[in-house]
């Protein structure tokens, strides 16, 4: 798993940055944590502190403004930063899961806009007066939305990783309505790999919460 | 991924004056944003073509489709329009990538889409594509998914789009916009063949936006659909696909429009199935017989061979569907 961003190469235009293995994940992640309790930036601006840190100039970045969950929120991003990078690393919304990273899997699928996007393949920077719904946004206070029920109902899942992607994809479905048969379910959730293989039971539960069971 | 800067087109001309000056369109940024972040594209700024005004699908004075070409692929398979005159079209988009993908990706990017060959992808892999005069990793390599149509020594990739196989069934045009205004491409010259020149994908000129595709006016009525082969049911690239589209009438085939996809560097038209069914009576021996033309010409690599009967197969079936069992 890697966040967007690696520490940046101090010669990008020659060196193309490497993809970040678990264990410089890792570091990059306590040097983070280190920088940022030594100068007291917790809650410090979102652009990574440890690229500034070795960067001698900042990267390009933007001011986005955007609600997420119903709260408004103005930040100043990386432009490279994708939405799902600032939900997990900056907003501390952490339901929202990286599995592939490159929109193979669906396990970052949140609603922009009221539909179902990648949020791995979406720049935050693009996102300037959007409204995005995450996992954590389904609930109203105790009250579990009917999807998230259906899939405790029906026993949908093992691991739960794929989980939050599988559930706000299927509020898309559901809205779009193509829950017509468990086929048409299948194919308009084939967006969202599950490697528990729970996928009969995934499609019981958007049939349930679709007001079909 | 690189650091870059980032603009948003409020207009058309602010579009194209940034792309003038060497800024890379975004628009559903589903290839693009996967690229990039494979160090395989590598822009310095991005152009931010989202609210510009190409969002409409109408029907034009010849009786063709206008498609905007930030119309998304969810919104054009959906619409009313293209589901009556052309299902191929709808088809070819409900086939494609997942429901989530074909909110963001527009028609436009779609036909701009580069190549799923792993070895382009891979920036430490020989590839002509990316890196002109590297070499191509795929002549030897794993090759299995690789085009049997229209390859080069240079290269073997196939073009992933099913809607671009679709609109080469089809005959479409595409809209051109750039600095020296406005000009219109037959489909079949706008996506090129490898040759010598890979890196070459598409016959835009730099700075130019694509503003929409038109579908020209055919027959009516007009029988179309789309069959997509692949190795697990949905949500994958196609192995072999066909797009047919049929005139019948007083019982003979008056036109007959057929392509194929995942077979070659680009959508491969079919010119001898097409001459073989016009002027004949639908039948399930007609269906057989301009199949076995499917493959004309084909130039297996290692692990391809397959594709040249599989694609055989795919164009009878897609005949028999569209055209009738008889």
């Amino acid at each position: 798993m890697s966040t967007e961003h690696p520490v940046q190469a101090e010669t990008p235009s020659v060196e193309p940055p490497s993809t970040p293995t678990r264990r410089t994940f890792i570091a990059t992640t306590t040097v983070v944590g280190g920088v940022a309790v030594a100068g007291g930036l917790v809650a410090g601006p979102l652009t990574p502190v440890a690229e500034e840190a070795v960067a001698a100039e900042a990267p390009p970045g933007s001011r986005v403004s955007l609600t997420v969950n119903g709260v408004r929120r103005t930040v100043t991003v990386d432009n490279r930063t994708s939405l799902l990078d600032l939900l997990r690393e900056h907003l501390d919304l952490t339901g929202s899961k990286k599995g592939c990273n490159a929109g193979a899997c669906g396990a970052c699928t949140v609603l922009v806009d009221g539909r179902r996007i990648n949020s791995c393949l979406t720049l935050a920077v693009r996102l300037d007066g959007a409204e995005v719904t995450t996992i954590e946004g389904l609930a109203k206070g105790d009250r579990l939305h009917p999807l998230q029920q259906a899939f405790i109902d029906q026993d949908a899942f093992q691991c739960g990783f794929c989980t939050p992607g599988q559930i706000v994809s299927g509020v898309g479905c559901i809205k779009e309505g193509h829950t017509g048969s468990p086929e048409e379910i299948r194919e308009w959730m084939s967006g969202n790999l599950c490697r528990c293989g729970c996928y009969v039971k995934i499609e019981r539960a958007v049939e349930q919460a679709a007001g079909r069971k | 991924m690189y650091p870059f800067t980032y603009t948003k087109a409020a207009d058309t001309r602010e579009a194209l004056n940034a792309g003038r000056g060497g800024g890379r369109y975004i628009a559903g940024g589903t290839t693009l944003v996967d690229l990039m972040r494979e160090t395989v594209e590598r822009p310095e700024t991005l152009v931010d073509i989202s609210a510009l005004p190409l969002r409409e699908i109408t029907v034009t004075k010849s009786g063709g489709l206008r498609i905007g070409a930030l119309v998304s692929m969810t919104e054009a398979a959906a619409h009313r329009g293209v589901r009556a005159l052309y299902p191929v079209i709808s088809e070819a988009l409900e086939l494609s990538a997942s429901a989530q993908l074909r909110n963001m990706a527009t028609i436009g990017g779609n036909i701009m889409q580069r190549t799923r060959c792993t070895y382009f992808r891979d920036v430490t892999a020989d590839c002509n594509k990316r890196e002109p005069g590297s070499g191509c990793a795929a002549q030897e390599g794993f090759n299995r998914s690789h085009a049997i149509l229209g390859t080069s020594d240079s290269c073997v990739a196939t073009h992933p789009s099913d809607l671009a196989v679709a609109l080469a069934a089809l005959e479409a045009t595409v809209h051109l916009r750039g600095p020296d205004g406005e000009r219109t491409l037959p489909f079949a010259d706008f996506l090129l063949k490898p040759g010598s020149t890979p890196n070459r994908e598409q016959a835009a000129r730099p700075g130019e936006l694509i503003t929409a595709v038109e579908i020209p006016a055919h027959p009516r009525p007009l029988k179309s659909g789309y069959l997509k082969v692949r190795d697990r049911q949905s949500y994958e690239f196609a192995l072999t696909s066909a797009a047919v589209a049929l005139h019948v009438r007083g019982g003979v085939i008056r036109e007959a429009q057929v392509a194929a996809g995942g077979v070659g560097t680009v959508p491969w038209k079919l010119p001898a199935v097409e001459e073989a069914l016009v002027g004949e009576r639908p039948s399930d021996r007609l269906w057989t017989e301009a199949a076995e033309h499917a493959a004309d010409g084909a130039r297996p690599l290692t692990h391809n061979r397959f594709k040249a009967e599989l694609l055989k197969r795919t164009v009878e079936r897609q005949l028999r569907t569209v055209g009738g069992s008889k």
